[in-house]
C-alpha cells in the first residue's frame, strides 16, 4: 500500500528522522509514537503528500506520491490533522459532504451518493440526529468524531490519522479505534496513526513506528516495537508493564 | 421547499419589486400603470425618457452595484477566512479614489477621472498581489495586513488632497468618499461583471467552502488551494472596481449583506453568492430610490443612506437569531 524509502525528515535547524524505510500494507495498522515535537505530526504530513520531506521516496499503491493529480490523491490518502482551525458557518451535514470533495461529480451541490455516504459516516460515529447542528455548537469531543466523520465520508484507501483521540471520551476512544481496526482487517484499508496513549497500544495497532530524540527511527510490528525499553528510552520515563491474558499494558510507575 | 430556495424566490421577487419602485419613485410623478404601459407597449414621449434614460439606467446601476459589492464581501471573507473583510479591505477603493482626487486636482474632466480611479485600483491591486505573492508564496495573511496598510496610506494621501483643495473641488471628491449614485448612468459593464463574476464564483462555490477548514486540510482533500485563491481574488478584484468606478465607495453593503444571508440560515456559498447578490441588488437600489427621493428635489448620496437603513435591519436580524444556531 504505502511504501517509504530513505525518508528524511527536518525541520528549521533539526533533523527529525534520518534514512526511514518502512512498508505499510493493507490491513496493518500503525501507530506512530514520540515524545512532544519528535515530528510525528511532519511525519504524516509529509506521508499526505501536504510538506514535502527533506528527501523519500514515498509511493502509494506502486506509483510516486507526487506522480499523481491531487485529486486522485485525495482519492487514496486521507488525513486527519491534529489542529484545523476551522472557519465554518455551515451545519454538521454539509461540513462532513465536504470529505467527498475529491469525488464530487455533480455541478452544484452535492449528489445523492455523496449525501448518503455523509450521512452513513455520521452514523458510523454516533453523530446520527445531528445532521442540521450548526458545527459551530458542537462540543470538542463531537467535532472531532464530525472530522472523522469527514474522513470516512472521504473514503480514502491509507487513513493518516494525527491524533485521533483527542478530545473524546473513553467510550468514543474505544469506538474510534475499533473503528479504524475493522475498517483495517475487514476492508482491507490501511491506518497511520499518531498515539500518545502506551496503555492500550498493543490492543490498538498491528505495528509501531517509533520516532526517537536523536532522529533513529525505528519500525516493526507491534510485539517487537512495544517492549518496556524501548518505550522507556522513546518517552524518558518510568513504566510498569502489565500483562492480561497475553496482552501487554503499559503503565507509568 | 428548502430554505436557500425560499429565499431565493423571494428575493427574486424583491429584486423585480425593487427596480419597479425605483422606476416609479420621483420627483416627477409616474404612476405605476404608466411604467407598466411603458414597458409593455413603449410610447416615445417625457414619460417614456424619464423611465427609460433617467430611472431605468440609475435603478440598474445600484442593483448591480449592490450585487458586486456583495459577491466581492462574501468571496473576501471566504479567502481571508476574516468575518470582517469587506471589498474595501483591500485598498482597492481608497486607491480608485486617490487617483480620481488626484486628477480632479489636476483639473481633469469626467472621462479622465474615471480612467484615473481605474488606475488607481489597478495600482493598488498591483501591489497587493505582488507583495503577498512574491517569489510564489501566496500567503493569505501577509495579503491582508498588505491591504490594509496600503488602505491606510491610500486613505491618509486622500485626506492630504482633500484639506489642499479649494472648496469647490472638495464636493466633487465626497462622491469618490462615500458613494454616489447620482452620475451612474452606463451600467452595462458593471451588469457584465456582475454577471460572469458571479456565475464564476458560484461555479467554485464547493471550493470556497472547503477553504473554510484551512489550506491544509483544503489541500490534503484536492482542492488546488492556490489557483482557487488567485481566482478569488481577482473576481473580488474586478467586482470591487466594477463598483467603485460606478458609485464610489458605498459602505456596509459588501461587509454586511453577506452575514445578513448567513443570519437567514444559508451558509454553503453554492446559495450564499448568488443570494447575496440578490440581496445587495436589492438593498442598494431601495436605499438609492429613498436617497433621491427623500429630500427631493435635492439628491442623497446613497453610500450615506445604506448605514443608516441597514443598521436597525442588521442588528434586528443579530437579535432574531442566536448567531451559532
Amino acid at each position: 500500500m504505502l511504501k517509504c524509502e530513505g525518508l528524511t525528515l527536518a525541520v528549521p535547524g533539526r533533523v527529525l528522522a534520518h534514512d526511514v524505510d518502512f512498508e505499510v500494507k493493507r490491513g496493518d495498522t500503525w501507530a506512530v509514537l514520540g515524545a512532544n515535537g519528535s515530528g510525528k505530526t511532519t511525519l504524516v504530513h509529509a506521508l499526505a503528500g501536504l510538506t514535502p520531506p527533506m528527501r523519500a521516496e514515498i509511493s502509494v499503491d506502486g506509483a510516486p506520491l507526487d506522480a499523481r493529480r491531487v485529486s486522485a490523491r485525495a482519492a487514496l490518502v486521507g488525513i486527519l490533522l491534529q489542529q484545523e482551525d476551522t472557519a465554518f458557518w455551515g451545519d454538521v451535514l454539509d461540513y462532513v459532504l465536504l470529505g467527498r470533495f475529491p469525488r464530487a461529480r455533480a455541478v452544484f451541490g452535492w449528489s445523492r451518493e455523496d449525501e448518503d455516504a455523509a450521512r452513513a459516516a455520521l452514523v458510523a460515529v454516533g453523530l446520527a440526529g445531528l445532521e442540521r447542528r450548526s458545527y459551530r455548537t458542537l462540543s470538542g469531543g463531537e467535532r472531532q468524531r464530525a472530522r472523522i466523520a469527514q474522513l470516512l465520508a472521504q473514503d480514502p484507501q491509507l487513513f493518516l490519522l494525527d491524533e485521533p483521540l483527542q478530545h473524546l471520551d473513553l467510550r468514543h476512544q474505544v469506538a474510534v479505534l475499533r473503528l479504524f481496526g475493522s475498517l483495517a482487517r475487514e476492508r482491507g484499508k490501511a491506518v497511520i496513526m499518531v498515539l500518545h496513549d502506551t496503555l492500550w497500544l498493543a490492543q490498538a495497532c498491528s505495528h509501531a513506528l517509533l520516532l526517537h530524540e536523536n532522529g533513529v527511527v525505528e519500525a516493526g510490528t507491534a510485539t517487537a516495537m512495544l517492549t518496556r525499553d524501548r518505550l522507556e528510552r522513546l518517552y524518558g520515563c518510568q513504566l510498569r508493564e502489565i500483562a492480561v491474558d497475553g496482552i501487554s499494558f503499559f503503565a507509568p510507575v | 421547499m428548502s430554505r436557500p430556495l425560499a429565499l431565493g424566490t423571494a428575493l427574486v421577487v424583491a429584486a423585480v419589486a425593487s427596480v419597479f419602485l425605483a422606476l416609479v419613485a420621483g420627483p416627477f410623478p409616474i404612476s405605476a400603470r404608466q411604467v407598466l404601459d411603458s414597458v409593455l407597449f413603449p410610447i416615445p414621449g417625457l414619460v417614456h425618457d424619464i423611465i427609460w434614460q433617467l430611472r431605468a439606467p440609475r435603478a440598474l446601476a445600484a442593483f448591480a452595484c449592490g450585487g458586486l459589492l456583495a459577491l466581492a464581501g462574501a468571496l473576501l471573507q471566504a479567502l481571508l477566512r476574516n468575518a470582517l473583510a469587506d471589498p474595501y479591505v483591500l485598498g482597492v477603493s481608497s486607491g480608485a479614489a486617490l487617483g480620481a482626487l488626484l486628477a480632479l486636482v489636476a483639473g481633469a474632466g469626467v472621462a479622465l477621472m474615471s480612467m484615473a480611479a481605474l488606475a488607481g485600483a489597478a495600482c493598488a491591486i498591483a501591489i497587493v498581489f505582488g507583495l503577498s505573492f512574491r517569489s510564489g508564496e501566496w500567503d493569505i495573511y501577509r495579503l491582508l495586513l498588505t491591504g490594509v496598510v496600503l488602505a491606510a496610506g491610500f486613505s491618509a494621501l486622500v485626506s492630504l488632497t482633500l484639506v489642499t483643495a479649494s472648496h469647490m473641488q472638495v464636493k466633487g471628491m465626497l462622491f469618490w468618499l462615500m458613494g454616489d449614485l447620482s452620475y451612474a448612468d452606463s451600467p452595462l459593464a458593471a451588469w457584465i461583471v456582475l454577471l460572469f463574476g458571479t456565475a464564476l464564483a458560484t461555479s467554485g462555490a464547493r471550493g470556497l467552502d472547503l477553504l473554510a477548514l484551512g489550506e491544509t486540510k483544503a489541500r490534503s482533500l484536492g482542492l488546488p488551494v492556490k489557483a482557487l485563491q488567485v481566482g478569488i481574488f481577482a473576481v473580488a478584484a474586478a467586482a470591487t472596481v466594477a463598483a467603485v468606478m460606478l458609485a464610489g465607495s458605498v459602505g456596509f453593503v459588501g461587509l454586511m449583506v453577506p452575514h445578513a444571508v448567513r443570519l437567514m440560515g444559508v451558509a454553503a456559498y453554492r446559495w450564499l453568492l448568488p443570494l447575496s447578490v440578490l440581496l445587495g441588488g436589492v438593498f442598494l437600489t431601495v436605499a438609492d430610490t429613498v436617497a433621491r427621493t427623500l429630500v427631493a428635489p435635492q439628491q442623497l448620496p446613497v453610500g450615506v443612506l445604506t448605514a443608516i437603513i441597514g443598521v436597525p435591519l442588521m442588528l434586528w436580524l443579530l437579535g432574531r437569531r442566536r448567531l451559532t444556531t
